[in-house]
Parts: C-alpha cells; sequence; structure tokens
C-alpha cells in the first residue's frame, strides 16, 4: 500500500514529479503518465460532447412535434407506464453511484472493490433493459409502433395516414379545421421519435455492458491502480453520460402528460 | 450554467486524489433520488405550462449534480470543463435557432410547397375558417409527391 500512496500523490502533480517512464501503460509518445492520462481524458470529453449533440438533435426533433402534435403528443404519454419509467431512474441512478465507487476503488487500486462495484454497475444496466423490454413488448403488442408501423384502432380518432383512411373526410364531416383536426399522423410520429430515443439510449446501454464486462476481466486480473486506471475512469465517464441523458428522457416521455 | 463557472473560479484544478469521496458521492446519489421524488411528485399537480418547466428544471439540477459530482468537472482540469460546457453551449444555440425559426413560421412547410390536407398548422397560426375539403382521393397522395 505505500507504493499505491506514492503514486497517489505523484499524479496530481505533473510539474513536480518526470511521471511512471518505467509503467507498462505508458506509450511512448507522451512526455509522462499524467500527459497521457489527461490526453485520454480530454478524447473522451470531446466523444461526450458529440454525443450530447447526437441526443440534442432528436430532443429538438422531439420538441418540433410535440408543438406540431400537442394534443396527439399529450395523449400519446398516457400510454408509458410511469412507474416502469421511475424504475428505471433510480436503478440507473444507483449504477451511476456504483460506478463512481469502482472507479474510486480503481484509483486506489483495491482489486476485490473494482469486483464489486462493476458488478453491481452491470446488473444495474441489466435491470434496466429487462424493464425496457417489458416496456418494448406491451408497445408492440398495442400497436404503438413508429410510423407506418403503428396498427393501433383509435376510436374517436379518425385515422389520417394516407394508408388507413381518409382523414379529409372525417374532419371534414365534423366541420373542423386543419389545425384541429386530430389524427394518427400524430401518435405515429411520437412513437417514432420514443423508439428512437430509448432505443438509441438503450443501444448506449448495451454498449456499456460491454465495455463494462471489459472492465470487470480486466480488474479481476488487477491491471487497475494508482498509477493506471484510465480505462476505468473514462467507463464511468460514459456510463454517467447515459445516466445523464436519460435524466432528461425521463421527464420528457414518462413525466409530461 | 452559472454553478460550473463559480465552481471553476472556486477550485483549483489537479490534486484530483484529494476530492471526491464515498460521503460525497452518497449524498450526490441521495440528493439525484430526492429530487426524481420531487419530479414525479410535481408531475401529477397540474401547472398547466409549468409542468414542463419544473420538469426540465429539476432534470437540470440533476444532470448538474451528476456532471458536477459523478463526472467530476468539479475537479477537473478547466479544458474538459470548456469542452463539456461547449457540447452543451452548441445544443443551446441549436434549441434556440429552432425554436426561433419555429415561431415564426405559419406553417411548418418550405415556401415552395402547398399544404396537405389533414396536415396540422403551427397552433394559433392558422387561418381562420380554413375548413378542410372532403376530398380524399385527390389530396394525400398529391400532398406526399411534392
Amino acid at each position: 500500500m505505500s507504493t499505491t500512496s506514492v503514486d497517489l500523490e505523484s499524479h496530481g502533480h505533473a510539474s513536480a514529479h518526470a511521471g511512471h517512464i518505467d509503467d507498462p501503460h505508458h506509450q511512448h509518445h507522451f512526455t509522462t503518465m499524467e500527459q497521457q492520462f489527461d490526453t485520454s481524458k480530454l478524447g473522451m470529453w470531446l466523444f461526450l460532447a458529440t454525443e450530447v449533440l447526437l441526443f440534442g438533435g432528436l430532443f429538438v426533433g422531439f420538441g418540433m412535434m410535440q408543438a406540431r402534435y400537442p394534443r396527439e403528443f399529450v395523449e400519446a404519454h398516457t400510454h408509458l407506464v410511469r412507474w416502469q419509467g421511475s424504475l428505471n431512474t433510480v436503478v440507473l441512478l444507483v449504477s451511476s453511484f456504483t460506478m463512481v465507487l469502482a472507479v474510486q476503488a480503481a484509483k486506489k487500486g483495491i482489486r476485490t472493490k473494482q469486483v464489486l462495484f462493476l458488478s453491481l454497475t452491470i446488473a444495474c444496466a441489466c435491470i434496466f433493459l429487462v424493464v425496457k423490454y417489458f416496456e418494448y413488448a406491451h408497445k408492440y403488442e398495442e400497436g404503438w409502433l413508429p410510423g407506418r408501423f403503428y396498427t393501433y384502432q383509435h376510436d374517436s380518432i379518425p385515422a389520417c395516414h394516407p394508408k388507413l383512411s381518409g382523414p379529409e373526410a372525417a374532419a371534414a364531416a365534423q366541420g373542423l379545421t386543419a389545425a384541429e383536426a386530430p389524427c394518427t399522423n400524430g401518435y405515429a410520429t411520437f412513437f417514432s421519435f420514443y423508439f428512437m430515443m430509448t432505443g438509441l439510449h438503450g443501444i448506449h446501454i448495451l454498449g456499456g455492458i460491454v465495455v463494462l464486462t471489459w472492465m470487470l476481466l480486466r480488474a479481476r486480473r488487477g491491471e487497475f491502480s494508482a498509477a493506471y486506471y484510465t480505462p476505468v475512469d473514462l467507463v464511468g465517464l460514459y456510463w454517467h453520460l447515459v445516466d445523464l441523458i436519460w435524466i432528461y428522457l425521463f421527464p420528457l416521455y414518462y413525466l409530461i402528460q | 450554467m452559472s454553478t460550473h463557472t463559480e465552481s471553476a473560479a472556486a477550485t483549483s484544478p489537479a490534486h484530483e486524489h484529494e476530492h471526491g469521496g464515498t460521503k460525497v458521492y452518497a449524498f450526490t446519489l441521495l440528493a439525484l433520488l430526492i429530487l426524481t421524488a420531487l419530479t414525479i411528485i410535481a408531475a401529477g399537480i397540474d401547472f398547466g405550462q409549468g409542468n414542463v418547466v419544473i420538469a426540465l428544471t429539476i432534470a437540470t439540477i440533476k444532470g448538474s449534480l451528476v456532471v458536477l459530482f459523478f463526472m467530476h468537472l468539479m475537479w477537473d482540469k478547466p479544458v474538459n470543463r470548456i469542452i463539456a460546457m461547449a457540447g452543451f453551449l452548441f445544443l443551446g444555440i441549436f434549441l434556440m435557432f429552432t425554436l426561433l425559426d419555429f415561431s415564426s413560421r405559419n406553417n411548418y412547410l418550405p415556401a415552395n410547397l402547398r399544404p396537405v390536407p389533414g396536415m396540422p398548422l403551427a397552433p394559433g397560426t392558422a387561418p381562420a375558417g380554413e375548413v378542410l375539403h372532403a376530398n380524399p382521393e385527390a389530396a394525400p397522395e398529391g400532398g406526399e409527391k411534392k
């Protein structure tokens, strides 16, 4: 443990120490391990910024469509099960907590805690996907599917998807204007966004499970210490971003009803 | 946004190992769970338009907690903070100009397209009394091809 604390000391002070030149993880094009770590982290943050913009585009699109089909969207929201979304929120928040503890354990070089907390994080990710499976299965059965796959039969609302039936006839029969006429296009659009955004997020969870498992295997071999824990740290950042995106997805989809 | 800059000024970078700690992370988690409960409760009460504002405000507070403490941006190097903030800044520009465009349009179609019957117009900007015509054959296909 004495060497560990020495490593911890030197890690924060790039200027004072030459770095771990003899560290097997040290790559020749970096002057110090400190510089190597900072470079990796910088690259990770750049990637995370592109992730924010990727999901950001979908959020903006969702906002546009919400304004275009306000009634349909509000009603479609009620088809999402609030407790399932809430449960998944809690699961992801807890997983973020276990992830940050895993990074801390890696920084201190405590192998058993790394294994424990990485396993807990993976378990939370799996719970999240199981809940997601039940949500998707229910929507599939009801026909609440994206775009032209939307087959749910509404009692009171005229269908305006070209493949379903003539919307204008129904709307005109009720004496409604274009802005007033409700139609299933709105519902189909809502579920397009729902599946696109939660699906893309789910793919990120799946990717997270893959890299977390990789980290778990490496942690079991005792690869991480105060001198070198960059991979766990970066996977941690990624995992927190996935949590961050869900923090916005949850109220926008499950709470605005 | 202001929390980011304040923390940037208050704390110096480096010395990463001196920050964080199980206690800090546990309190962060506790705060996140309380805020989650709060946003669920708030969603059950009808504030009209306020519901969206409350939900997004709480989400932003939660997001800031995650970014500052779990992602260590509170104690991270300034360059990482700049990149993170740049991401959100550009998202803000994207959102703002889209909303400006959105709110200044008569409808959602480009000027060279005619409105498709049955396609809803922007809320509040629909020409009054424009009742749709019962012509199910001509309208949707003609509209789609354009």
